[in-house]
């Protein structure tokens, strides 16, 4: 099975301008907040001039209701998700190539896999975004996914190759996409959870937490999310088993890979049970979903890159 | 004493320990990954230890090597299980009382609730409520008649929700007791096979290189099957990353047997045969050198046997071929003669100087660098010794000693001083098997599907409640016209429930205005 290198150029530079792109976009929502906090009174006027409704509120999770004109922050707030749009097509791109060029799915090595997530955060994103008025997370969501794609870009980089026989499987195909995108899905509300824990700490975080949407809301979105993409990675971790028995004789071996995923199930389950259980609705709750996104984190990069296991993505590989 | 145990069981069962033994289970399992573990690597796990002294040493004892076996980790989970049945049963019991229960009645005050909404119409309170039935399908509805006049619907949707719910718990459960069953009945055997059409029969624990047998399996009633390898290809890379492994084998079981029918099959790896209610697996391949011996008198002898590769890359292996002179019957002349040919083989030979490396692990151009060894292998000994290796102490003790050294293609051969030729004549191949029986996986994986299942539908589906009261107007020059209230609340995951409310009780009104 030959490379096509020329394709896999494209790939890698299709690659690097996405990551440029979430970063632009990154930058926007951040200058969108930011305006929105220091020009305030400037803007008031603008806004009392074009006859804009009462000004409370405007800087809540709520869009800034539609008009003719929109503030110069709120055009910063939409060309971030615009980026963001552009920035998934061109990584979606940089994924095809990669595959067209290595002749086989695009996740057959961490790099992959860790882009692979990354577009299946921002996807998770957009649809959210569609969903709930929760455009001022955005700066937040993209910058860890910018900075995964960074390290994924330089630190684990891989060239396009076939991949060894114990990968050549359609469950590769399935296993790996399953829980490459669900990882991604889980980092949204990983995020969301954070913010707000900073949210309910204003005291501690007097910058920040005003400029967060709503708790409600953060606590909404992450239980959302979660829920869908608990069920998937759920899946994900039985295909992987199936696979495991195909590949390895035995459905479950206790590999690190395999107990720290089955650590991250553990912990999302105790995040539903948590919003079941009187007393630990809200921070609790939150702390378990960041530590079940953080559980996620270690097994990535910890267990890959320091402890290898059977998993043969393992070692850079 | 009953007062304690009661207590002592509503606090096991009670969501709060529920969550707190989830936190404990994924805790102590966190070890497993950051600790060598026996199950996995014993060597390693042996290294550690001596690594880290004392500290080792105390892991050691705490199980901290054998976590999904130690008390600890086997306390939590069982704790855990308990506290799941003493929480499905009355839930189970509450569900089945649910399923024939009617919708709650409807609350006096609807502008109480979350949701609410209230307007006039021009029909009659009659009219309300059959258009409100045919707008609530799939609902669960009970009626009410509240006096004058007035009536009410009270709805509730969702309960699938629940169902899902216990499904998803009553599946863990499953699962949990599955797996338990496998491990009494599995078992798990590793054999290497030449690939030169040589035979595995599974006919007993002897016929393994290592056996794991499960808690209640001795060994002595194995399904039987035989698997005859005929061949092994492997392709590589330039690079020498692995393509593809292929074993070319035939296998028999059942009726087979007794035929003596040979079925053939592609044994790859991710393509496991599966006979007999067992896996064959392949696990890894090697070299295997073959030796002939000529003694001065004309006796020949002929051996190959399988080296371990010591560069898992280049497949650069040792190992030791150990062989008795033919026809020395008294042990004290045997222990004077007996041979071995031991040291490193590649497979493409690469010679730094006269050291012998491998550059490629296929089987491009292959040479061994070997000594000879003469004398006592220590073979009757009584101390088991590796395959793979000669009893160093022998050697140590003068028992054993080198007669000669060289490195060899295939077809060359080397004289020792008693006229004693030892030919290296050519490179065959082994694989390693695996064989796997765990009569109860199928069970575990139906259990992880129902699992799935349940867990979809119940975070899918929400419990709704929703309420419509339909009052005649009180005021005179109101005659004919209807109050209509609706109520509604979220039982489970309020989000989306407002636009949705919002939706079915402008839904009931409109129509009714038109
Ligand atoms: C064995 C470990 C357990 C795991 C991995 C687990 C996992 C889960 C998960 C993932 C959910 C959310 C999905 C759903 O609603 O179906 C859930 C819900 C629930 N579990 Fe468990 N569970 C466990 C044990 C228990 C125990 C011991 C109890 C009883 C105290 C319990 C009671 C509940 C209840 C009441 C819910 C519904 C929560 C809600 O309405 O949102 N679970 N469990």
């Amino acid at each position: 099975m030959p490379v096509n290198e020329a394709l896999s150029t494209y790939s890698d530079w299709t690659y690097g301008a996405a990551v440029a792109i979430y970063v632009l976009a990154m930058v926007f929502h951040f200058v969108e907040q930011a305006m929105q906090r220091t020009t305030a009174p400037a803007e008031a006027e603008v806004l009392v001039g074009a006859g804009g409704p009462e000004l409370d509120g405007r800087h809540r999770d709520v869009a800034v209701p539609p008009r003719s004109r929109p503030g110069r922050a709120e055009r910063f707030g939409r060309m971030a998700v615009s980026a963001t749009v552009l920035g998934a097509l061109v990584h979606l791109a940089s994924l095809v190539l990669r595959g067209l060029a290595a002749e086989r799915v695009p996740w057959g090595n961490m790099y992959e896999f860790g882009s692979v997530l990354c577009l299946g955060a921002v996807a998770t994103w957009l649809v959210l975004l569609r969903r709930f008025p929760v455009r001022h997370l955005g700066g937040f969501v993209l910058a860890p996914i910018a900075l995964l794609m960074f390290l994924g870009g330089t630190v684990l980089y891989t060239a396009a190759a076939p991949v060894q026989p114990a990968l050549q499987s359609y469950w590769l195909v399935i296993h790996v996409f399953t829980v490459a995108t669900s990882s991604g899905a889980l980092l949204v509300p990983g995020v969301a959870s954070l913010l707000y824990l900073i949210k309910v700490n204003p005291d501690r975080f007097a910058r920040l937490a005003p400029r967060l949407p709503g708790a409600e809301t953060l606590d909404r979105v992450a239980y959302r999310i979660t829920i869908m993409a608990f069920p998937a990675y759920t899946l994900a971790i039985i295909f992987g088993a199936i696979w495991a028995e195909a590949a390895w004789g035995r459905f479950w071996g206790w590999d690190p890979k395999e107990t720290c995923a089955f650590v991250a199930w553990v912990v999302y389950a105790a995040y539903l049970h948590s919003r079941a259980t009187a007393g630990w609705r809200g921070s609790r709750a939150a702390a378990i979903n960041t530590l079940g996104f953080a559980v996620m984190v270690f097994n990535l990069f910890f267990i890959n890159l320091v402890i290898s296991g059977l998993h043969s993505y393992a070692g850079l590989g | 004493m009953i007062a304690f145990l009661r207590n002592t069981w509503r606090g096991l069962t009670s969501m709060r320990t529920a969550l707190v033994l989830l936190f404990l289970l994924a805790l102590a399992a966190m070890p497993g990954a950051l600790l060598p573990q026996r199950s996995l690597n014993a060597a390693k796990v042996a290294e550690y230890i001596a690594a880290h002294g004392w500290w080792g040493r105390l892991l050691d004892r705490l199980q901290f090597y054998d976590v999904y076996s130690s008390v600890w980790f086997s306390a939590v989970y069982v704790l855990l299980f308990v506290s799941l049945v003493g929480c499905l049963v009355p839930r189970t019991f509450e569900y089945v009382k649910s399923l024939r229960a009617k919708p709650v009645i409807t609350p006096r005050n609807l502008s109480r609730l979350p949701h609410h909404t209230r307007s006039t119409v021009e029909h009659g309170v009659d009219e309300v409520l059959t258009e409100a039935r045919t707008r609530l399908r799939g609902w669960r509805i009970a009626e009410h008649d509240e006096g004058g006049g007035a009536r009410s619907i009270s709805a509730e949707r969702g309960y699938l929700r629940e169902t899902g719910n216990l499904v998803f718990h009553f599946a863990m459960l499953g699962l949990v007791v599955a797996l338990a069953l496998g491990k009494m009945y599995n078992y798990e055997g590793q054999v290497i096979v030449l690939a030169n059409g040589k035979e595995f029969c599974n006919s007993g624990t002897l016929s393994y290189d290592s056996f794991r047998p499960g808690l209640r399996v001795d060994g002595t009633d194995l399904t039987p099957f035989c698997v005859k390898v005929n061949g092994f290809s492997a392709r590589y890379l330039p690079n020498g990353q692995a393509e593809s492994f292929v074993a070319d084998v035939e296998y028999q079981s059942g009726p087979d047997l007794e035929s003596g029918t040979w079925r053939p099959y592609r044994l790859a790896v991710n393509d496991p045969l599966r006979t007999a209610g067992d896996r064959v697996y392949l696990l890894g391949h090697g070299y295997a050198p073959t030796f002939t011996v000529t003694f001065p008198d004309g006796q020949r002898r002929t051996s190959t046997i399988q080296w371990q590769p010591v560069d898992q890359v280049t497949l650069l292996s040792a190992g030791a071929n150990k062989l008795d002179r033919p026809g020395v019957t008294d042990p004290a002349e045997s222990r004077q003669t007996q041979l071995a040919i031991t040291g490193l083989l590649a497979p493409t030979a690469v010679f730094r100087g006269t050291l012998l490396d491998s550059g490629f692990p296929d089987l491009l151009n292959p040479a061994v660098a070997v000594d000879v060894l003469r004398g006592d292998l220590g073979l009757n000994s009584g101390r088991s010794q590796s395959i793979f290796e000669v009893d160093r102490s022998m050697v140590d003790r003068g028992r054993l000693s080198r007669v000669a050294r060289a490195n060899l293609k295939p077809g060359q051969e080397i004289r020792l001083d008693d006229g004693t030729t030892v030919r290296f004549d050519r490179v065959e191949q082994w694989v390693s098997l695996q064989v796997s029986h765990d009569p109860t996986q199928v069970w575990v994986l139906a259990f992880a599907l129902l699992l799935i299942a349940g867990l979809g539908t119940s975070l899918v589906v929400k419990r709704r409640r929703l309420w419509v009261r339909a009052t005649p107007a009180a005021s005179a020059d109101d005659q004919g016209r209807t109050v209509v209230e609706v109520g509604g609340l979220a039982r489970t995951d309020r989000a989306g429930y407002g636009e949705q409310f919002d939706r079915l009780a402008a839904e009931l009104v409109r129509r009714k205005e038109s």
